[in-house]
């Protein structure tokens, strides 16, 4: 079998969901004959037509809503926002309305919004954003940020036939990165909803990340291993729920740990992962909680802009050498 | 308030196994006055129970209301999904939920619909094809086209209904789901309760346009205006509207005028409503017109009449007894539910 691109991974996901599942369909904007903007379902209306592959006007909070109104008939509906960031449009009907159903009266709400998300496009501040603290802290819904074309696979079929609201971001950045393609297994998989991965065993400090940002972090712990640090990287790929195990479990190991998030520091999940290690493993520390993460700006636009406000591999390295120093 | 009415001085114009024009028979009326009589009663024991620090919360009534709430969900067929709003607790009543249920749902004890983890009106039930209401106004009509969306999706024969006040047609959610339905000609039938008042705002401060239906004509819809305190014009209304979208022909607005006999709630006394406003609401009071009606289609006698509202009285008594019996919530049980197995 080919050796498969990010995009095709979840293109793959879902069109074999699809095919698996008739109560699965896909709403949004621009998905049908467009195929979508970034053509995850491209060949998707020939192929499932125009009662699975849903067109709709501009209008967030109507895809968002009627998701949830399909969803409590039965079916598993797979919105597509064009855009993360577009997400805000349709906030109520996921924190609100989508979020709270199973809880107040008992109806599953088995649906998942797809957002392509994430900067290092220079695409500006509407197009670029990493929305999930907003998420993060609304129970009732699931999110997750798979960073490998086999997670990608693997939790959009997850998040297909969970009976929950899932947010699905998926990278932008990742979507067609040769360098990540991976050969996938023929068989049917699933990636299970709340569980990290171990993506560079180490000893010596816990790299707890997700999303682009895997693969800037695992590029510091090479550049760390070559002088003697022994990097972990745990990949999150759920934010909520998340393996809160696993954190520990690598915490408790290594005895030091770095957050990167590519979404602002202020507010982003690192500070809720931080709290929960210093609540349960403080003993276990040898050095401060860090975090690197984007700065409490705006993403902005223009290259040297939006590369100052991002992460990167060098920041990365910067702070893991305070760490292993401490 | 109770209703005394004469019997009519003239001829009952529809026998006891006659359907009139609308195809409804004598039963069909009885019943439908039992729920407008229903929902008067529940709601004015509400606000009693309520004054009396006998419930927390929040307590709102459809006073000026209850033909809409009858008159609409009884056009609905068994599998038509109903999507309520919170001054229509008489189509909760319809659907199948029971003053006890809801009179639990207010008391927030255990065997509640919700179980204590939602309050008062907010609650749905699948099992009858109730959708449970948010606080956030117009968000459910996005999600009532959804249902519709889903229905035509698989090909089945299902409507919904939902409704929303003259108040919540000014959110974002109220053009988006209605411009959705539109496009997809799904069978949605959105009933607009225009009773003039978004709590303490009037409409020359809500809308622009003479009437909501207005609107109908730039989402290329029909759009209907009626008396909605009469529950023949409710009912009449809405099962055109209920064909239409079942006969494929997408969805219908329909803008109900009505008069809101109460506050926004009960903490509200409405100083702010306009006297005339009140006096003409209580002259279309939907209890007293349905009840009339009655006397004069010949669907009852007067005693008959008080015969139906003393049962109802019962009822509610019933219902206060067994939710005041009812346990609490145990405190743990704030946990289960967040997440579908």
């Amino acid at each position: 079998m080919a050796e498969m691109t990010y995009l095709e991974a979840i293109s793959t996901g879902l069109r074999e969901e699809m095919r698996r599942d008739p109560t699965v369909f896909c709403l949004g904007e621009d998905i049908g004959l467009y195929g979508g903007a970034f053509k995850i379902t491209q060949g998707f209306l020939e192929e499932f037509g125009e009662n699975r592959v849903v067109d709709t006007p501009l209008a967030e909070s109507a895809i968002i809503g009627a998701a949830l109104g399909a969803a409590i008939m039965g079916l598993r509906p797979v919105a597509e926002m064009q855009f993360a960031d577009f997400i805000t449009c349709g906030f109520n009907q996921l924190v609100n309305n989508a979020a709270k159903t199973h809880y107040r009266w008992g109806a599953p709400v088995p649906m998942v919004v797809r957002c392509p998300s994430g900067g290092a496009l220079h695409a500006g501040p509407f197009h670029s954003q990493n929305p999930e603290a907003w998420f993060f802290r609304v129970p009732g819904l699931k999110v997750v940020a798979p960073s490998s074309p086999y997670d990608a696979k693997g939790l959009i079929k997850a998040a297909i036939r969970d009976n929950n609201p899932v947010l699905f971001f998926e990278h932008k950045a990742l979507y067609r990165d040769p360098k990540i393609k991976q050969t996938l297994p023929e068989e049917d998989y699933i990636v299970p909803i709340g569980a990290a991965s171990v993506r560079r065993p180490g000893t010596d400090i816990t790299l707890l990340t997700y999303g682009l940002m895997v693969y800037r972090s695992l590029e510091a712990a090479e550049l760390l291993a070559g002088e003697g640090v022994d990097v972990e990287v745990l990949d999150l790929r759920s934010l909520l729920p998340f393996d809160r195990e696993a954190i520990l479990e690598s915490v408790k190991k290594t005895s030091r740990l770095l957050i990167v998030h590519e979404d602002t520091l202020t507010g982003g999940i690192g500070g809720e992962m931080a709290a929960i290690v210093a609540d349960e493993a403080f003993e276990y520390l040898d050095a401060p909680i860090r975090r690197v993460a984007a700065i409490d700006t705006p993403i902005p636009s223009s290259p040297p802009l939006e590369e100052f406000f991002l992460p990167n591999t060098e920041k990365i390295v910067t702070v893991l050498r305070r760490l292993a120093a401490y | 308030m109770s209703v005394t009415l004469a019997a009519p001085v003239s001829e009952p114009d529809l026998g006891e196994n006659d359907l009139d024009d609308l195809g409804l028979s004598r039963s069909d009326y009885r019943t439908l006055y039992r729920v407008i009589r229903l929902q008067r009663e529940f709601e004015e024991r509400i606000y009693r129970l309520f004054k009396q620090g006998r419930m927390t919360g929040a307590a709102y009534a459809g006073a000026g209301h209850e033909a809409i709430a009858a008159g609409s969900a009884y056009a609905l067929a068994p599998q038509d999904v109903l999507v309520p709003m919170h001054r229509v607790i008489g189509a909760h009543f319809l659907r199948g939920h029971t003053p006890v249920d809801m009179m639990l749902q207010y008391y927030g004890r255990a065997d509640a619909p919700t179980k204590g983890r939602d309050g008062n009106m907010h609650c749905g039930n699948w099992s009858k094809k109730i959708v449970g209401m948010i606080s956030h106004l117009g968000s459910n009509i996005p999600t009532a086209a959804g249902i519709a969306l889903a229905s035509n999706l698989q090909g089945l024969d299902v409507v919904a209904l939902t409704y929303i006040g003259e108040g919540g047609t000014s959110i974002g959610d109220f053009h988006e789901g209605v411009n959705f339905a539109a496009v997809r000609r799904l069978p949605l039938v959105v009933i607009i309760e225009n009773n003039r008042y978004a709590y303490s705002t009037p409409t020359d401060l809500e809308y622009a346009c003479e009437n909501l239906i207005d609107r109908a004509e730039g989402y290329g819809i029909p759009g209907e205006l009626i008396d909605g305190t009469d529950i023949r014009e409710v009912y009449r209304a809405t099962q055109t509207a209920v064909a239409r979208a079942r006969a494929g022909k997408g969805p219908t607005l329909i803008e109900a005028k009505c008069y809101r006999l109460l506050g926004h709630a009960q903490h509200d006394n409405a100083w702010y409503v306009d006297k005339g406003y009140l006096e003409e609401g209580r002259r279309h009071d939907p209890v007293a017109k349905c009840a009339r009606l009655l006397l004069d289609l010949g669907a009852v006698t007067p005693e008959e009449l008080s015969d139906i509202d003393a049962g109802v009285a019962k009822e509610v008594d019933e219902a206060v007894e067994i939710a005041e019996k009812n346990p609490l919530p145990r405190p743990e049980e704030a946990l289960e539910g967040v997440y579908a197995p």
